[in-house]
């Protein structure tokens, strides 16, 4: 699979001068999205996109070695060269560093995953429309306080990648993802409440329309009437699509480079209880299951499952291998980076929290009151991985006597993430896929501040 | 940990380009006659427009992190986006291969969703309608790249000395140079060469409370003349002081207060508030607060909002958007009263009146849709300082951070990286961050003051998943009441 992309990564690894190290990451991809609206096609798009990375790494006799980085946005071979050319030039003025190496074979053998579904290739286009189209319909006709569907989408992707080193590292991988996704405002005249459900998988075969329609329209419905809400401390209860956010955020002070340079609040903690018993936080890239699954990491590395929050203590970062140096130990398989154009940085891409015993129901009966979240907003700038301070915007229900009640808007609730990992009091068992770098679950977590009226 | 050692950012020897093409292409993207030839391909299964978006574009960027210069980067991209409309159907296709025979094939992709079969041949003759001159620009790819470096370095330098417990800085540069062609079969040929160049500080400094941060971004739509207008020393200074002040700083209080913004704490207010409502997709699609609206009273009249992508230089400045239009001067409220939306192509046709030349996208391998560019708020006649010493109790917001709004509902978010307590008119104590919470047109109304001290911002915005550079201003305001999300 891939073999053309890793041959053309080899290819360009060969030019290597002597004492140049040289890592070459190829990428190729094919999407299609519809959107729907109104009972027709809004815009279809189809698009194939391919790019290469490429990293230089040059002896600093002495004192170590210099990274240089470039890419461009074409498989073209006149581009290649441009960057094969600027990557050399931009390795000349990098700090010279001890830690700077290319990843080598750490003996970790490749988990084989099956993350390709043929359906997204070999489904008619009529049928891909089709589906966005029957969504938008169903969507607007399944609930009479439905007043309008502002879009429907349909869309998959094909991805394969390859990656070839002179430190002898040549992998290729591949995957696909299909998801459908719907939007829904309910309310009459003045009011409207917002509500996004949305099915994925591995390929379109894979969804299931209804559910993102009843989630969608479930989620604005149920917030008609919605209220700010008295400040007070309140048990909170997460939505899963809430937690797989908050768990992806928590992932950036889980990187074992932020920890390294001093930007997280669990440097220094590992080996402590930074959250409450039972709370258990694997990043598992050979899950199959995860969409963050992974055979190889972003250096060439065989992915791994690493079990960094066991029983609430603190047991692990994620590294790549400059990181890994610098903090004196050795990657972890946990290299990430944003497709040809990025650079690998260490990062979590499939966590997962152990799941505990209860349904979302029973969650909501021990909490008795408080408040359910199904959406939040301002994570990027309410959410700060180095001082912990957390402040989101809200919207959900109250709960009252173990059961959802009033709606609920235009609330904040605040605590920091230290206080959160160790006020939690459950963990659902109602584990949800989801796209991105975290599953999610319901979670409750107690004392939270809720900022309204 | 220690400075940067300022003798090994360069070595020895000149720095001139080989024989390698990394240069962005100086003659045209693609010939007249073959976009000719490609539109009417495009068009020849039907549809009402065929439009090509060609770009070429280069970037780099540098990192000094924890004391070293850890990376430089550079990055070409170079194709095109070709889309068909068909009554209310948009087709889009986009390719890296600009030659005739690959804009051939994604113009055929993109025609697929048009239905009538073979409208005959369609002849396209294309007028150029615009043309980009906007004086001398010192083109990034012309600067010597130690000469950026050495920038990096003395902002690393002034951060660690604006006080011992600053722990860690990060220093990033870059820039980038985009040209776009937009041909379409109303004959419309346009092109622009943009120049951006930002450079930004973020730092962490480590007390007995734990950690804060503070970042500090300059960015403008020009070449490395940027460096001129600012001490890059400065916008150390101001990070790092960001990130010392709230060391001290007590959680910030929960519910509902008087918010005193200071002038160019971001603007990003008004972008949450209305901004994003006043894009016409959202509009005709009745998923704005502000749908049908026009003429009414949406504001407190002390409000008068601009968008606009004309203003030289700022981050959200352009010579032609990404449909080939000029940007304009758009006035949106005045007085308080909603005066009109923004407009891309396609939403202007469907109500029969022109673009305002806010049609953007990220790169040619997104369709365009309304973005904003730069908006601001109108200044106002009072003094900023008078308007703290009037407010009894409340906080003083000096910088902001991001936001985010649900156009349908209206209820926004924008978060705090610098605020400050106000007592009995002054400003004292420091808080840490929060986010706030409000609704658009209520916080609007509650607009009561509006000082002179007026500053634009760069951000970037992020829509439908893609992102484009914006600038926000504003001069020092007040809001009666806001939700701040704190815990205290």
């Amino acid at each position: 699979m891939s073999d053309d992309l890793l041959d053309l990564a080899t290819s360009v690894v060969s030019r290597a001068r002597p004492g140049e190290g040289m890592e070459v990451y190829v990428a190729r991809g094919t999407d299609t999205e519809v959107r729907a609206y109104d009972g027709e096609v809004e815009s279809l798009t189809s698009a194939d996109s391919s790019g290469v990375g490429i990293r230089v790494v040059v002896d600093a006799p002495g004192e170590g070695s210099r990274v240089g980085f470039a890419w461009a946005g074409s498989l073209d071979r006149a581009l290649i060269d441009a960057a094969l050319h600027d990557a050399r030039d931009n390795a000349r003025f990098a700090t010279p560093d001890p830690d700077v190496v290319l990843a080598e074979d750490d003996g970790v053998e490749a988990t084989e995953l099956d993350l390709w579904d043929d359906g997204v290739a070999s489904t008619p286009m009529e049928k891909k429309v089709a589906l966005a189209v029957d969504l938008e319909r169903a969507t607007r006709a399944a609930d009479p306080r439905v007043r309008q569907v502002s879009s429907a989408d349909y869309g998959d992707s094909q991805v394969e990648v390859a990656l070839a080193s002179t430190t002898g590292l040549a992998s290729s991988r591949r995957r696909t993802s299909a998801f459908l996704s719907v939007d829904a405002i309910a309310g009459e005249a003045a009011e409207s409440q917002t509500g996004t459900g949305f099915s994925v998988g591995r390929g379109p075969g894979e969804l299931v329309p209804d559910d993102a329609m009843d989630e969608a329209v479930l989620r604005a419905v149920r917030l008609l009437g919605a209220t700010k809400a008295r400040s007070a401390h309140y048990t909170v209860v997460f939505d899963p699509r809430v937690v797989s956010t908050l768990l992806a955020v928590v992932a950036a002070a889980l990187s074992g480079e932020a920890v390294v340079k001093g930007r997280s609040f669990f440097a220094g903690r590992i080996g402590e209880a930074v959250a409450a018993s039972g709370v258990t936080l694997v990043d598992d890239p050979t899950d199959p299951r995860s969409y963050g699954a992974a055979t190889y990491d972003g250096e060439g590395l065989a992915c791994r499952r690493n079990v960094l929050i066991a029983d609430g203590v603190l047991r692990m970062f994620v590294y790549d291998t400059v990181s890994a140096r610098r903090a004196g130990t050795v990657s972890t398989g946990s290299a990430v980076r944003g497709g040809y154009a990025g650079t690998p940085s260490a990062g979590c891409r499939a966590l997962v929290l152990s799941p505990g015993a209860k349904s979302s129901d029973e969650i909501l009966a021990s909490a008795g009151e408080g408040l359910y979240v199904q959406s939040i907003t301002g994570v990027h700038s309410g959410v700060n991985t180095v001082s912990g301070d957390f402040s989101v915007g809200a919207e959900g229900l109250m709960i009252s006597g173990g059961n959802l009640a009033q709606p609920v808007r235009e609330v904040t609730v605040a605590s920091t993430l230290q206080r959160m990992l160790q006020s939690v009091v459950d963990v659902g068992a109602d584990l949800r896929w989801l796209p991105g770098a975290a599953a999610g679950q319901t979670v409750a977590i107690a004392d939270m501040s809720l900022s309204g009226e | 940990m220690g400075p940067v050692p300022r003798g090994r950012l360069g070595v020895g020897g000149t720095l001139g380009h080989d024989d390698y093409d990394t240069a962005v292409t100086e003659t045209a993207l693609i010939e007249s006659e073959v976009l000719e030839r490609v539109l009417s391909a495009a068009l020849g299964g039907g549809g009402d427009m065929a439009e090509v978006f060609a770009e070429d574009s280069a970037t780099s960027g540098a990192m000094l992190d924890d004391g070293r210069i850890e990376e430089l980067s550079s990055g070409r991209s170079r194709g095109a986006g070709i889309r068909v409309v068909d009554g209310e159907t948009t087709g889009f296709a986009h390719t890296a291969d600009l030659t005739e025979a690959g804009l051939l094939a994604a113009a055929r992709a993109a025609a697929s969703v048009a239905r009538d079969g073979g409208a005959g041949v369609r002849t396209v003759a294309l007028t150029s309608v615009a043309s980009n001159g906007r004086g001398e620009r010192t083109a990034p790819d012309t600067v010597a790249k130690d000469r950026k470096l050495e920038l990096l370095g003395r902002a690393d330098d002034a951060a660690r000395a604006a006080g011992s417990a600053i722990t860690q800085v990060q220093v990033g540069c870059g820039d980038s140079r985009r040209r776009i062609l937009i041909a379409n079969s109303d004959g419309r040929l346009a092109t622009d060469e943009q120049i951006r160049t930002r450079f930004n500080v973020s730092c962490v400094a480590n007390g007995d409370t734990g950690m804060q941060t503070g970042y500090e971004p300059v960015a403008r739509t020009e070449g490395f003349e940027i460096f001129e207008r600012f001490a890059v020393e400065d916008v150390a200074r101001t990070a790092a002081g960001r990130a010392l002040s709230k060391l001290s700083a007590r959680p910030a209080p929960s519910g509902e207060v008087p918010i005193v913004l200071a002038g160019g704490s971001g603007g990003i207010l008004f972008h949450e508030a209305c901004g994003h409502g006043l894009e016409a997709d959202h509009i005709v699609k009745d998923a704005s607060v502000y749908t049908g609206r026009v003429g009414q009273l949406v504001a407190s009249p002390l409000v008068t909002l601009v968008d606009d992508g004309t203003v030289l230089g700022e981050w959200g400045n352009f010579a032609v958007d990404d449909e080939g239009n000029a940007p304009a001067r758009n006035v949106l409220i005045e007085d308080g009263v909603l005066t009109d939306y923004m407009w891309d192509w396609l939403r202007a046709r469907k109500e029969g009146r022109k673009s305002s030349g806010n049609g953007r996208r990220q790169s040619y391998q997104h369709l365009p849709m309304v973005r904003m560019t730069n908006t601001y708020l109108l200044a106002g006649p009072e003094d900023p300082d008078e308007i703290v010493a009037q407010t009894p109790a409340g906080v003083y917001v000096k910088k902001l951070g991001g936001g985010q709004v649900n156009t349908a509902t209206g209820d926004f978010v924008f978060g705090t990286t610098e605020a400050y307590l106000i007592e009995n008119g002054r400003i004292t104590e420091p808080l840490r961050d929060a986010n706030l919470i409000g609704n658009g047109p209520e916080v609007l109304r509650r607009i009561d003051a509006v000082a002179g001290d007026f500053d634009m911002t760069p951000g970037t915005c992020g829509k439908d998943g893609q992102s484009v550079p914006v600038g926000c201003g504003q001069a020092t305001l007040r809001i009666t009441g806001v939700t701040l999300g704190g815990t205290a």
